[in-house]
């Protein structure tokens, strides 16, 4: 019983630690939570539904393939989308007083929830099966092959991103769009592009959790992504928001609690203890787990 | 702009706020009414969580559970049989309580925290109402079958009709207008731009910051409970449906969109935003009437881009954004 509800809990926390990734590098480089995240989820999601409905008829079963087309897709659209909502919505309110990128960032989040229901319906559609799932048992312990695959690219990704930021050029710039904008831009930094590109991969992320979402849940919905949505938020928020570690962290650590106390305490009740854990940790610690104490500038 | 008699301005205003709907309600725009009366509803609510969002500049993105709290006792109430001006003064004590054992262990975290505390809690109060079945009836709500919620009589009249409620509403929102004005203009009122602006600054200038705070949490709470107990007797029925965190997002939206902390500004924010997706609804006509949110959604980011310090921005706020250097 333990053991299964921690395989279940990795697989749910894989996807809350993608989804939560987004948020805090958000908040990492522009101190803004972007609402519209959980509306880049849903559209990785429909854009996974629809590849693995068309791509049966125009390339033969080659199951890699298929991974890699699917993926690469749904990373590269929601990116795109990701980085042209920040351009429309988010840059011009870049001096704003501090609540005007939230409100346009629900804006962004209506509207694309919206555009989603009047394009493909508002009721839900079931996931299509072209993989199909392999189930196995290792002494009592049920994995299925989504699982497998949920938590592998999870850490892949992760991993990947964790290279990026600490051994590329770009990588190191965030870094320091992140502590100071004015300071990065004096040290040639185009702030600009930085924020662009964390945008980028934030939302590209986002939308790869929003497919395994789908895979693993089986069927999706136009306003699937806000519940998720909060709780990646939640995540990132327990592992210490703005830092990308503690975001993977409090991904799996979310994901773990919550499967926890579905099998051991009360599955109705689930989503009330990861939210009371939340604000215990933020009443005891309010910097997350790994969040660094930043001195308040007088 | 200045305006040279307000009184005038004011007068014209709530004169056309009371034989408006009447007329409207005289030529049958029933329905209308009804979108009226909601107004008011959202007005009184954002009434409160201007005195936190506007004055103390403390985001709170969990009102709805005031709210939701308000409800729930008036309408737990009414079905045990009490009248509306008894549990009124229960309401206001419940929803103050309730929020004063929120704001007591979290009002110490700042800015984004607090938010994100606060969204937390109303998740809770939501997912709490919709699970439990013996207190709240789960999602399917209260009354359950063969209970009621009384209708509100005042001297022996029934409010039945929407009109009726509408003039209820509309004294609640005057009296909810006077003691915003009244705080802004006091010396607590004072204090919570002070700290606001500086919590610091305020702490040293000898004001406890942990009371102040409290109290305007306090205060804000209770006209979110209000509005929810005039809510459930209005409608008949509740369920934890009406209380989502979208609903919260919302009503920080009209203030921002309106004017933080200047009253006229919230008033409009409240009109534009409940108004605008019934307006287009009406305009759009029958086969874009699908369209409505999309439109609403971008005009949402439009109106922030091109005015985000408001539409009417308080004065003092106004002012703020001219001389501060950005960021």
């Amino acid at each position: 019983m333990f053991a299964q509800q921690i395989i279940n809990g990795l697989t749910l926390g894989s996807i809350y630690a993608l989804f939560a990734l987004g948020y805090t590098m958000v908040y990492g480089v522009l101190l803004m939570i972007n609402f519209a995240h959980s509306e880049i989820f849903m559209v990785g999601a429909y854009i996974g539904f629809f590849i693995l409905a068309l791509l049966p008829g125009i390339l033969p079963p080659i199951i890699p393939l298929y991974f890699l087309i699917i993926f690469g897709f749904a990373l590269l659209f929601t990116g795109v989308l990701a980085v042209a909502v920040e351009k429309m919505a988010y840059r011009p309110l870049r001096h704003a007083p501090r609540l005007a990128p939230l409100i346009s960032a629900i804006g962004v989040s209506i509207f694309l929830q919206n555009l989603v229901m009047l394009a493909v319906g508002a009721e839900s559609k079931p996931y299509p099966e072209t993989f199909g799932v392999a189930q196995f048992e290792f002494s009592g312990l049920h994995v299925n092959s989504h699982q497998i695959l949920i938590f592998t690219l999870s850490i892949v990704l992760m991993v990947a991103l964790q290279l990026f930021i600490t051994r590329t050029r770009m990588g190191k710039a965030m870094r320091a769009v992140a502590q100071n904008h004015i300071v990065s831009q004096l040290m040639g930094i185009n702030t600009n592009t930085v924020i662009a590109v964390t945008f980028f991969i934030g939302g590209g992320l986002g939308g790869v959790a929003g497919v395994l979402n789908g895979l693993y849940y089986g069927s999706i919905k136009y306003n699937m992504g806000f519940l998720p949505g909060i709780k990646a938020f939640t995540a990132a928020v327990l592992g210490g928001i703005g830092n990308i570690k503690g975001a993977m962290v409090g991904g799996f650590a979310l994901g773990i609690l919550e499967a926890l106390s579905a099998g051991y305490i009360s599955s109705e009740y689930k989503d009330v203890i990861a939210f009371v854990v939340l604000i215990l940790v933020l009443v005891f610690r309010p910097t997350g787990i790994f969040g660094e104490e930043v001195a308040e500038k007088i | 702009m200045k305006l040279p008699r307000p009184i005038i301005l004011y007068g014209t205003l709530l004169l056309i706020a009371i034989v408006g709907p009447l007329l409207l309600h005289l030529t049958g725009g029933y329905y209308a009414v009804h979108v009226i009366g909601l107004i008011g509803i959202y007005t009184l609510l954002c009434l409160g969580l201007n005195i936190t969002i506007g004055y103390t500049g403390l985001l709170d993105l969990g009102f709805m559970a005031f709210y939701a709290i308000g409800a729930y006792t008036g309408a737990l109430l009414s079905i045990a049989g009490l009248s509306f001006w008894l549990i009124l003064p229960i309401t206001i004590m419940v929803g103050g309580v309730a929020r004063l054992l929120l704001g007591a262990p979290v009002l110490r975290l700042r800015g984004d925290y607090l938010a994100i505390v606060t969204l937390a809690f109303g998740e809770i109060t939501r997912l709490v109402l919709n699970n439990n079945d013996t207190i709240s009836n789960g999602p399917k709500g209260l009354p359950r079958v063969g209970e009621k919620i009384q209708s509100i009589s005042l001297f022996g009249f029934e409010l039945r009709d929407d009109i009726h409620i509408y003039f209820l509403i509309l004294a609640f929102v005057l009296v909810g207008i006077l003691v915003s004005y009244r705080l802004e203009h006091s010396r607590l009122g004072r204090a919570l731009v002070a700290i606001r602006e500086d919590e610091l600054a305020a702490e040293l200038a000898g004001i406890n910051v942990a009371r102040t705070k409290a109290v305007a949490f306090t205060i804000s709470g209770i006209f979110g409970a209000v509005a929810g107990t005039i809510m459930a007797h209005w409608i008949g029925f509740i369920s934890p449906e009406s209380f989502t965190f979208m609903e919260s997002i919302l009503l920080v939206s009209m203030i921002v969109i309106g004017g933080m902390g200047n009253i006229a500004g919230v008033i409009l924010g409240v009109l534009l935003l409940v108004g605008a997706p019934e307006l287009l609804r009406k305009f759009l006509g029958a086969q874009f009437v699908d369209y409505r949110m999309l439109l609403f959604g971008a005009v949402m980011i439009l109106a922030i881009i091109f005015r985000p310090q408001g539409i009417l921005p308080s004065k003092r706020r106004a002012l703020e954004l001219k001389s501060e250097n950005p960021k």
